[in-house]
């Protein structure tokens, strides 16, 4: 990779982005303002199922600053809807998973029916956002209510109202996948174990609410747009095909984004109709969301229920896993199938099974649309397989970390193919590691195992419920299907680069510019980086997946190899050398051994560029300039082990945990102390997920926590004392040995935190099989009810 | 919609005015009417606390306040902390502990902060942990950000935080 050793990869560099963070001078998109620009307010239903008789916009349009008023009929036929499949799916992972997939698409605002509480029926544009939500309530409307599918359980029924009547039932997809006949293996199993387990429904909540802009220009025909999403380029193609125009003539733009973790990771009705009317009036147009309104309409994510049969022999070691599970996708589901593809492939972990089968059906129901959040399911996948564990453990008097480590693919397994095709169409095959190693660190990481025993068993004595929880995982990332990266040298001699990922708090201008600095042997400070605006970058993918460290780095090598390769032949025109005896140096080419015959970039950039007075060798085309597209072979695969001791309060039930460790590998690690905060920041995502944290439905399939006073993340006062151990097994898949880490905190703590709860309530023989893991339902263990 | 009324402050000592409605929130008026955009707003109910600003002396959610109600008063917001170049003490302690990743909560997160160590003369760890739990953070777990409040408390108070609260 570099011509030295790499100086800035590997090091907790500050961060380029904080100053104008902490003085107030980033700029979110609720920051921006243009002259004449016009504010947007939705009318969003109240009801889960209702048939649309009439929306009547009269009253809403007699008033005073409102521009125009919009209802799903007005738009029929005028924009297209957003296809139920934003993610395609290569054909050999169809070939594996033998997938029937029908996902509708998704009306920008439904002119028929509403299918979830917080769907638009209409919308109010008006000089100011105050004013355009008055005109929201002066619409008149005439719904009929439909019988409600309140969860995916009820929609598999014969019996279920249909919620997208173009569907035969309430299916979306089907999967279905196996290594080996289950059924047989179960038959012949020592013992086996059936359990029904629940994930319940949280979502990404970032502090920032989404949020878009969008500036028509006439005389050019073009439209700048700024949403604050994860996907720049995936918006500009659904806007550009929804309003007819040209890629090029759309340029979108993610500036300063307040979090995203999934939630912001695909394209919104919101976008393309805002980008529309930015067109059809002529002036620029704002709408940003409110928190009630995120809750109701930005995706949630999780809420799975498994049906899991374990078959497994009298040393614990596990034979035979089959899995049959429903994802309630809510209304629509669109990012496909990923969730469902990501479950199937993840549940096994880091162990090895020699058969295992899944079958899977995305339900759609009268919830909010369900995607991919910081673990797309994996946290799921993970508190089922582990929550398994620790049964079969009980069931023979095993300790759950003995049973772990007689089931954990060992080093010298590596790389360990799972015989599944992962979403990238390419069989599973685990890249490098050691899991069990993982997992010995993390029990020292809590005292030990041996010690916990002992020092569990004198808490007992004494009227004291300590527990230990244990949770492991694979994860794929660094996912393809590619990034893209244009890098520069600039006649000024910096080093531009411009990626298509669009970070929403990861550091990259700082990592990104970090990685470039040591592929060019240059200061970090002559590194510029560009992020998330598809006017730098003809094609990018976006920062979704815990994919951009390593897809966008491998971009950004590919396209400075492209560009170093005429940087060589320039420098050896200027230094009437051979290219084979230079090396780069402290922003110069130089002459191996010999320092002081050196050309700097700066001058090397000025001599390629085009006119009468160039260096180039004869024939090169000017300019300093390269593009590339970086195409991952296939995923890189992080993990990690977790331990957590609780303590549970015997007369309220809450849980305290006294210390959480996670021990994790994404590789070599480009920015440490970033890398830290990423755990970290996941770990307690998942602790409020499994404590905390709930979108609630009631039987209607009414929302019934509509705002922080109901839904509660995680504060200050919340988190535990917190240890994250880095080990850096490179990853042989790119060539700085890089694996993805945005996800994986989030994945294990509910795992972990119902494992330690059981663990802890073990002599009252109960099991919690659902999240979040609720006071109320350990007091009722407690009370042996 | 009621008529406007003209608001006087004076923001980071800066006297600004504007014209706002009978309703308006001090979050918007600060942001849509007077430009200062540092500071944010992330839910409107009063919960996250981004939106945190010091109105005569006092941390307010400028979320629950109506710009009517600041005639005449003093506030100060995220853009008034750093003095030109040299960033207050605390901000620079939230950049070397890395109390933050997207920034959006941040400027509550700094004035609620300011507030809490300023307006009392000694804190225990675990006061300033309940303390800052009146500002959310989706990013970053809340390590980084009690580490630099600890710290800036002892550079306040000239004195070392208290691991454990005594009481508790």
């Amino acid at each position: 990779m570099a011509e030295t050793m790499p100086t800035y990869i590997g090091r907790s560099v500050a961060r380029r982005e904080d100053k104008r963070l902490i003085t107030g001078a980033g700029i979110f998109v609720g920051d921006m303002k243009m002259d004449g620009m016009l504010h947007v307010a939705f009318a969003r239903s109240q009801l889960p199922h209702a048939k649309i008789i009439k929306v009547n916009l009269e009253d809403a349009r007699l008033q005073a600053d409102v521009e125009l008023a919009l209802s799903g009929e007005d738009l029929q036929g005028v924009l297209p809807p957003i296809s139920g499949m934003q993610v395609t799916a290569p054909k050999t992972w169809r070939e594996g998973m033998d997938p029937q997939i029908q996902i509708p698409d998704q009306t920008l605002i439904p002119y028929d029916k509403l299918r979830y509480v917080g769907e638009p029926y209409a919308l109010v544009v008006a000089k100011d956002r105050y004013s355009a939500e008055d005109a929201v309530e002066l619409i008149n409307t005439d719904f009929n209510p439909l019988e409600p599918v309140p969860n995916a359980e009820a929609a598999i029924k014969k019996s279920a109202a249909l919620v997208h009547d173009q569907l035969p039932q309430n299916i979306a997809a089907s999967l279905h996948a196996k290594t080996g006949d289950s059924g047989l293996a179960l038959r012949e199993a020592p013992h086996r174990i059936k359990r029904h387990f629940f994930h319940h429904r949280y979502a990404a909540m970032p502090m920032e609410c989404r949020g878009v802009i969008a500036d028509y220009d006439s005389r050019t025909d073009t439209i700048t747009v700024w949403s604050s999403t994860q996907v720049v380029h995936w918006v500009r193609r659904e806007e550009a095909n929804a309003l007819n125009m040209a890629e090029e003539q759309v340029r979108v733009v993610a500036p300063d984004v307040g979090g995203g973790f999934g939630g912001k990771g695909h394209v919104y009705p919101e976008d393309i109709l805002i980008a529309y009317l930015s067109k059809r009036l002529g002036r620029p147009v704002k709408w940003v969301e409110d928190r009630h309104e995120h809750i109701l309409n930005a995706a949630h994510s999780r809420d799975i229920v498994f049906d899991v049969e374990v078959g497994f022999d009298d040393n614990g070691k596990i034979i035979v896993v089959k899995n049959k599970f429903l994802v309630d996708s809510g209304a629509y589901s669109p990012v496909g199938a990923a969730i469902a593809g990501n479950s199937i492939v993840h549940f096994t972990g880091p162990y090895d099974i020699p058969v295992y089968e899944a079958d899977c059906k995305v339900m759609m129901t009268n919830r909010t649309p369900n995607a991919p959040y910081r673990g797309a399911g994996r946290p799921e996948v993970t508190f089922a397989m582990e929550r398994s564990i620790d049964i079969v453990a009980n069931e023979l008097g095993l300790d759950p970390a003995i049973v772990r480590f007689r089931n954990m693919i060992q080093p010298e397994q590596m790389p360990f193919a799972i015989g599944l095709p992962y979403r990238d169409g390419v069989m599973v095959e685990y890249d490098s590691g050691d899991y069990p190693e993982a997992l010995r660190k993390a029990l020292k990481g809590v005292g030990g195992l041996e010690a916990f025993r002992l020092r569990q068993k004198a808490a007992l004595e004494n009227g004291q419920y300590l527990g230990l929880g244990l949770g492991c995982y694979v994860e794929g990332t660094g996912i393809g299907p590619f990034e893209g990266a244009t890098v520069k040298i600039d006649p000024s001699g910096k080093v531009m680069v411009a990626t298509g990922a669009c970070p929403q708090g990861q550091g990259h201008e700082t990592a990104f510019a970090q990685v470039a600095a040591d592929i060019w042997g240059v200061s970090i400070d002559d590194v510029v980086v560009t992020l998330a605006d598809t006017s730098h970058v003809t094609m990018g993918y976006g920062t979704i997946a815990s994919r951009s460290a390593v897809t966008a780095s491998g971009a950004i090598k590919d396209s400075s190899e492209k560009v170093k390769e005429k940087v060589f032949a320039i420098a050896a025109n200027i230094l009437e050398t051979s290219e084979a005896d230079l090396e780069l140096r402290d922003g110069s080419v130089c002459v191996k051994g010999i320092p002081e015959m050196s050309v700097t970039l700066k001058e090397v950039s000025k001599a390629s560029l085009p006119g009468w007075v160039h260096q180039r060798p004869k024939g090169m085309e000017a300019g300093l300039e390269g593009t590339a597209y970086f195409e991952p072979p296939t995923v890189t695969w992080a993990y990690a082990a977790n331990a957590a001791i609780v303590e549970i309060n015997s007369q309220t039930g809450e849980v305290k945990i006294e210390k959480y460790v996670e021990v994790h590998d994404a590789g070599k690690l480009i920015n440490p102390g970033i890398a830290d905060g990423q755990v970290k920041g996941g770990l307690v995502q998942g602790i409020g997920g499994g404590l905390l944290e709930e979108l609630c439905y009631d039987e209607f399939g009414q929302l019934t926590t509509g705002s922080f006073l109901d839904y509660l993340l995680p504060t200050a006062a919340d988190v535990p004392p917190i240890t994250v151990i880095h080990m850096e097994t490179p990853s042989p898949r790119n060539a700085f040995g890089f694996k993805g880490l945005g996800e994986g905190g989030a994945i294990a703590p509910p795992a972990v935190i119902a494992n330690a709860v059981c663990d802890a309530l073990k002599s009252f023989g109960a099991e919690i099989n659902s999240t979040p893991v609720r006071a109320e339902e350990i007091v009722e263990i407690l009370d042996g009810a | 919609m009621s008529e406007k009324r003209r608001v006087a402050v004076k923001v980071n000592g800066e006297l600004l005015n504007g014209e706002a409605s009978d309703r308006m929130l001090l979050s918007d008026f600060l942001r849509d009417v007077l430009g200062k955009t540092g500071t944010h707003v992330g839910c409107e109910h009063g919960v996250c606390g981004a939106c945190t600003v010091i109105v005569d002396g006092v941390a307010a959610r400028s979320c629950l306040m109506f710009a009517l109600q600041v005639d005449g008063a003093e506030i100060k917001t995220v853009e008034g902390l750093a003095d030109g170049e040299e960033l207050h003490p605390l901000q620079k302690l939230f950049s070397e502990n890395r109390a933050l990743q997207c920034g959006y909560c941040t400027p509550g997160m700094l004035m609620t902060a300011i507030d809490l160590v300023e307006s009392h003369s000694s804190l225990s760890e675990t006061d300033i942990k309940i303390g800052m739990s009146a500002v959310l953070c989706r990013c970053t777990g809340y390590e980084g950000i009690i580490k630099a409040v600890t710290e800036y408390a002892k550079q306040v108070h000239g004195e070392p935080v208290l691991r454990e609260d005594p009481s508790g």
